[in-house]
């Protein structure tokens, strides 16, 4: 392991890591500005890899261990890339109540991964969320950032299968 | 900032708006947003501008409260308008251009005000939602925005708006209900050298959508109320303990936040008094147990988020060990209108031990899903039946489920209670923040008692025992109860696992968490009794094939 310094080189000469400095900065390099920080990191790179989590804990005094351990406590964070596109269910009450187990059980088995998961071309991430707050609508669902209200496995399934299609004509092309 | 000059620019402000013979409002709040109501605005404003209309003009605002209907569009003349779609622009502005004022509108735009939903509400915390626009201080301060703050600053002294706040008889809206004054006074009596104030908007609870919208739709609302707090308490600086799952509510607040320092209400010196308040965001990463203030402070400053013991409370020792003030995002858009209109007028509101109002997210299966706001006292009947319209689809009403998974599930004999603090918590659910989801015959009891135990489970932070252990336990045997496979002995089980979670958890989360199984056990017990017994379930949810939630 590289020798401990508050100073530690930039991992890779990748553009993002200065938006990452210039965070760390803003807040003076704070222990406390850990959880910030990783916000920043996952917003530049979409997710948290050991690499970063090394560099953000030696930049800020932070023990890699809680680094990691405030990383995996909040689900916000992910360890690992999302797939081309992410599709977030629901499973708030107001989502649950109108069927959006259902929806998940569709999902699940047509594309056959668990939440949390990516599918093996790499290209849907399929995610849960605890509640949208977008309860007047649901079951709600998030197709890449953008939220969808009153879904029904029909509309689910064909956005699915329009993601695929995409897929499949990129391959050809 | 002086008064003088607050109100010039409030003046201003009304002389601008009075220029304008309509305005059409287009809610862009997350919900109507999420129904592409940008784009809505977007056409009506290319439409006027195609028309050539005088005096009229299109803005964004915040949450109108029948989410369900959206985008809706409202106009300063009262009219409003439901499921707007771009290509209904033309149709919306044919009723008041002069040109062709007398075509008719297509009935599925229109939205009648005149119904219970909106009659039976009384707006404080959302008095602006849905008026002014949340991105412009201006038309916040034109609403006698920032005044209350000017009289604390001005005419008050800390004690007497303690005072105000405590004879206004404010509980913490988050859910527990302590009273307000109380606590800042506990806080401003606290020795300490540095003072924090909070304010807790990480909205936990699925199906709680209420200061979500208060954010997104009138943010200096809340600043005003963290900035009168600050200033009777005595603490320099605050933070806004904000879901990152909000990103609108995010930017909407600072934008409000530098809007404000600009004016000078914000920051060093405010008003040129010896007042300063420096405010910050800090955004919460996905972790219901942060609504529990010792928690949200180790988040704050940077930690796993794990609650502690208390006392000492954080009153005494919170962030940094400073004497702390934390309140709901509802608590402290009460505050302004407390000082402005006096703590007697608020007290006058609500029931004996309940003031006020109450915002209240209305979901589920029922025809108007919404945000409402009622006074506190109104019955669970006029809420679901009235305001809420009914079960759509004409089944049959089952259960309400009030405080997230906090709090429980109360059957129709319990339709007739008013809505407070106590009689909630007696009837063995709780107030909670404000989530209210309607259930119909078409919900298993059972499965939403796993559902919520399931949350429960693996949310807990796992400090302690009662809760890590006991949380599982109880989801073990609900998951079998679910799948047939459960034995009466398992229900003796869960009986006992309840209470033993219930008292010996070290935080709320895991105190209320079988609050759930515990009310569901009280009013649906034949339903457990029909899975147990009778291998099957009267709702049709639960099969032998239905696996646990694997999420």
């Amino acid at each position: 392991m590289a020798a401990y310094t508050t100073h530690p080189a930039q991992p890779s000469t990748d553009k993002r890591w200065k938006l990452v400095d210039a965070a760390m900065r803003r807040t003076g390099k704070s222990p406390r500005s850990l959880i910030e920080t990783l916000h920043t990191v996952q917003e530049a790179f979409g997710y948290i890899d050991e690499e970063a989590l090394r560099y953000v804990a030696m930049s800020l005094r932070v023990p890699l261990s809680r680094a990691y351990g405030v990383a995996t406590f909040y689900h916000f964070f992910t360890l690992k890339p999302a797939g081309r596109h992410t599709c977030v269910i629901c499973l708030g009450t107001a989502c649950y109540i109108k069927g959006s187990r259902q929806l998940l059980e569709a999902v699940e088995k047509d594309l056959r991964v668990a939440p949390g998961e990516t599918t093996a071309d790499g290209e849907i991430s399929l995610l849960t969320a605890r509640c949208l707050g977008s309860c007047g609508l649901a079951p709600a669902v998030v197709y890449d950032q953008e939220v969808a209200g009153k879904v029904d496995a029909n509309s689910l399934r064909k956005r699915l299968h329009d993601w695929n299609e995409q897929a499949r004509s990129r391959h050809d092309a | 900032m002086t008064p003088d000059e607050l109100e010039q620019i409030a003046e201003k402000e009304r002389a601008a708006q009075s220029e304008c013979a309509t305005e059409l409002r287009v809610c862009v709040a997350a919900g109507c947003l999420s129904c592409q109501s940008d784009k809505v605005k977007d056409a009506l404003d290319a439409e006027i501008r195609q028309r050539g209309i005088g005096g009229c003009r299109v803005k964004g605002v915040g949450c109108m409260g029948l989410c369900a209907e959206g985008p809706l569009v409202s106009t300063s003349k009262g009219k409003m308008y439901k499921l707007v779609q771009p290509s209904d622009a033309g149709a919306v502005l044919d009723t008041f251009d002069p040109g062709t004022q007398d075509k008719i509108l297509p009935a599925h735009l229109h939205c009648p005000t005149d119904t219970p939903f909106f009659q039976s509400q009384q707006k404080i915390v959302l008095e602006n939602s849905g008026i002014i626009d949340p991105e412009r201080i201006e038309e916040y301060i034109a609403r006698d925005g920032y005044s209350a703050l000017m009289k604390a600053l001005t005419e008050m002294t800390p004690q007497e708006v303690i005072a105000e706040i405590t004879a206004s008889g404010l509980r913490g809206r988050g859910g527990a209900g302590y009273p307000t004054g109380l606590k800042w006074s506990t806080v401003a009596k606290a020795a300490g050298a540095k003072k924090f104030v909070i304010c807790n908007a990480d909205e936990g609870d699925p199906g709680a959508f209420m200061d979500r919208s208060v954010l997104e739709s009138d943010p200096h609302r809340v600043l005003e109320g963290m900035l009168i707090a600050a200033c009777a308490v005595g603490a320099q600086e605050g933070y806004i303990y904000v879901r990152a799952e909000y990103p609108l509510a995010i930017k909407r607040l600072r934008t409000a936040i530098r809007q404000a320092e600009r004016l000078g209400l914000l920051g060093a010196n405010i008003c040129g008094t010896r007042f300063s308040l420096h405010l910050d965001l800090r955004l919460g990463a996905g972790a219901f147990v942060c609504g529990e203030e010792t928690a949200l402070i180790a988040s704050i400053e940077g930690q796993r988020g794990t609650p502690r013991a208390r006392p000492p409370y954080p009153a005494i020792s919170g962030l940094m060990g400073g004497p702390t003030l934390i309140n709901n995002v509802e608590t402290y858009a009460n505050v302004a209108p407390i000082l402005r209109k006096g703590g007697a007028w608020y007290a006058g509101i609500g029931t004996e031990k309940s003031k006020g109002t109450k915002v209240f997210a209305l979901a589920g299966r029922v025809k108007n899903t919404g945000l409402v706001e009622v006074p506190m006292g109104i019955t669970l009947r006029r809420m679901v039946f009235e305001i809420g319209g009914g079960i759509p689809e004409g089944r049959q009403f089952k259960a309400v489920q009030t405080g997230g998974p906090s709090g429980g599930c109360l059957p129709e004999a319990a339709l007739d209670m008013p809505i407070e603090y106590e009689s909630l918590a007696k009837a063995g659910s709780i107030m909670g923040s404000g989530g209210m989801i309607v259930m119909d015959e078409s919900s298993c009891m059972v499965d939403v008692a796993r559902y919520f135990m399931d949350f429960c489970m693996t949310e807990s932070c796992g400090k302690c025992v009662p809760c890590r252990v006991g949380t599982y336990q109880m989801h073990r045997i609900l998951t079998a109860i679910t799948n047939m496979t459960a034995t009466p002995k398992d229900l003796a089980m869960l009986e006992e696992l309840c209470d033993l979670v219930k008292h010996t958890s070290l935080c709320g989360l895991g105190q209320s968490a079988p609050n759930p199984v515990i009310s569901t056990l009280k009013s649906f017990a034949a339903e457990y009794k029909a899975h147990i017994e009778e291998h099957r379930c009267p709702a049709g949810v639960c099969g032998i094939d239905a696996e646990g939630d694997k999420a």
